[in-house]
């Protein structure tokens, strides 16, 4: 197995153009494993971890830029305020050992359909910067996940970020595993309510092929929730919601969960996840008044 | 060609740590985890091997001053960075303070994973995540 260390982003992209089979490696936490256990042998291995641009983040214009290195330990710290959701999700990611390594990056680049990163990135509209020695692309997540484990990336490519768009309004991620800490999901849920474009994201995780929307949801949730006035939902609409969550869902049985149980569990995610959403969007707005 | 990232291995490549403050040289081929460098190279056996996928912790060492588990990590990558082992935890002589609570509570079951335990507890304390016992189980 060779080994290809960049020292900068233009000599990363050069060596992916050059080695398109090369694996890239940053915080190693699923290459790793794989390694370990002879489940893939790559001829080279790309090293991400010298390149320093890729472990900064900042603002965007009225984006936040992350980029693809920067650790699950560093978004919890620092992006509790630009990206609750995500952050909320990094917290429940593994250890803090994987936490200090493990990157949103890296999440893109496996892309499991139990990633945690990814109800958070679609519910949010975040956008995924790829870029080769051809130029920068920008994807939507809601249009970079394809089929199991497969992306918009293309080979030659790599992940330099993710834009997440200003935060305008509450944002709940849920997780249900088989038990409280370093568990991969068995099913997640993600829900963000944006006062600016008054509109509705969802996103569900370990439930389907890929990381999936619930654009049902998103629908009912947009035209039925009180943008100006913040009035509660009736119960009523918060279980249609729920109900519309669970059906997009497309889960199958596996070690971790039946798939009935994965649409059960997301109904009462998507109950609870909304239910808190409201209360903070009252909230907010009542500051406001 | 200055713009060209080094390309090293597939053989055994020679690779240079900092453990422990004391620079070691070895050669290993590309693909050697920090954890297998550590135990089979170095005779640095303190961390231990329990599942080498990332779950159980028996392998926690610093590197630059950070938690991480060694059998995820991989030793090339590690060049010019600090590695902190359960071996270069104490003088030697006298056990760190951590070390010696494990002891005076029994903090052990079988032992096996107890430096990673111990490595990982003092790195707890220095992320300031250890004000109450709740804080400490969350
Ligand atoms: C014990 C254990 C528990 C875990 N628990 C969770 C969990 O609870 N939730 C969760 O979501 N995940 C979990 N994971 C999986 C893993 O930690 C995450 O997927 C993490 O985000 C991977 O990030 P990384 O930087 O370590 O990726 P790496 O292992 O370095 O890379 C992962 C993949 O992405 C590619 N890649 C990395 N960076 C780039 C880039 N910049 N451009 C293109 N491709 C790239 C790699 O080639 C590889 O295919 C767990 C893993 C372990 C071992």
């Amino acid at each position: 197995m060779e080994f290809l260390s960049p020292a900068t982003w233009e000599e990363a992209l050069a060596a992916k153009s050059a080695h398109p089979d090369a694996v890239p490696i940053m915080g190693g936490t699923d290459v790793m494993v794989e390694l370990n256990f002879d489940q893939h042998r790559p001829s080279a291995l790309l090293d991400l971890t010298r390149v320093a641009e890729l472990a900064e983040w900042g603002p965007d214009g009225s984006r936040v830029r992350l980029g693809a290195g920067v650790s699950y330990t560093t978004i919890i710290q620092r992006l509790g305020k630009h990206a609750p959701a995500l952050a909320q999700a990094a917290r429940t990611v593994a250890s803090p050992q994987i936490r200090n390594r493990g990157t949103v990056g890296g999440n893109l680049g496996g892309a499991s359909p139990a990633g945690d990163s990814h109800p958070p990135l679609l519910a949010a509209d975040a956008v995924i910067e790829l870029a080769s020695v051809h130029g920068v692309r920008h994807v939507a997540a809601r249009e970079f996940y394809l089929g199991p484990r497969r992306t918009a990336r293309r080979d030659d490519e790599l992940i330099a970020a993710v834009l997440l768009p200003e935060r305008a309004g509450p944002q709940h991620f849920c997780k249900i595993g088989t038990r409280n800490a370093m568990v991969i999901a068995v099913a997640s849920f993600c829900v963000t309510l944006d006062a600016a474009t008054r509109t509705a994201g969802t996103g569900i995780g370990s439930a389907g092929p890929t990381p999936l929307r619930a654009v049902a949801a998103e629908e009912f949730l947009t035209a039925e929730f009180d943008w100006q006035g913040a009035g509660p939902l009736s119960e009523a609409a918060v279980r249609h919601f729920g109900e519309l969550v669970a059906s997009a869902a497309r889960p199958i049985d596996d070690v971790r969960g039946s798939a009935d149980y994965r649409k059960h569990a997301l109904s009462v995610m998507a109950r609870r996840a909304l239910s808190w959403s409201v209360t903070d969007y009252r909230k907010g707005e009542a500051q406001c008044a | 060609m200055a713009d060209r990232a080094r390309l090293r291995g597939p053989e055994p490549v020679t690779v240079e740590l900092s453990i422990n403050h004391r620079t070691r040289i070895l050669e290993i081929e590309p693909r050697t985890s920090l954890l297998d460098a550590l135990r089979e190279q170095l005779d640095l056996t303190g961390s231990k091997k329990g599942c080498d996928q990332g779950t159980c912790g028996a392998c926690t060492v610093w590197v630059d001053g950070r938690r991480v588990l060694a059998c995820l990590t991989l030793a090339i990558t590690c060049e010019g960075r600090e590695i902190t082992t359960i071996e270069g935890f104490s003088d030697g002589r006298r056990m760190n303070a951590m070390q010696r609570s494990f002891i005076k509570h029994d903090a052990f079951q079988c032992g096996y994973c107890t430096p990673g335990q111990v490595m990982s507890a003092v790195a707890l304390l220095d992320e300031g995540h250890a004000s109450s016992d709740a804080e400490i189980a969350e």
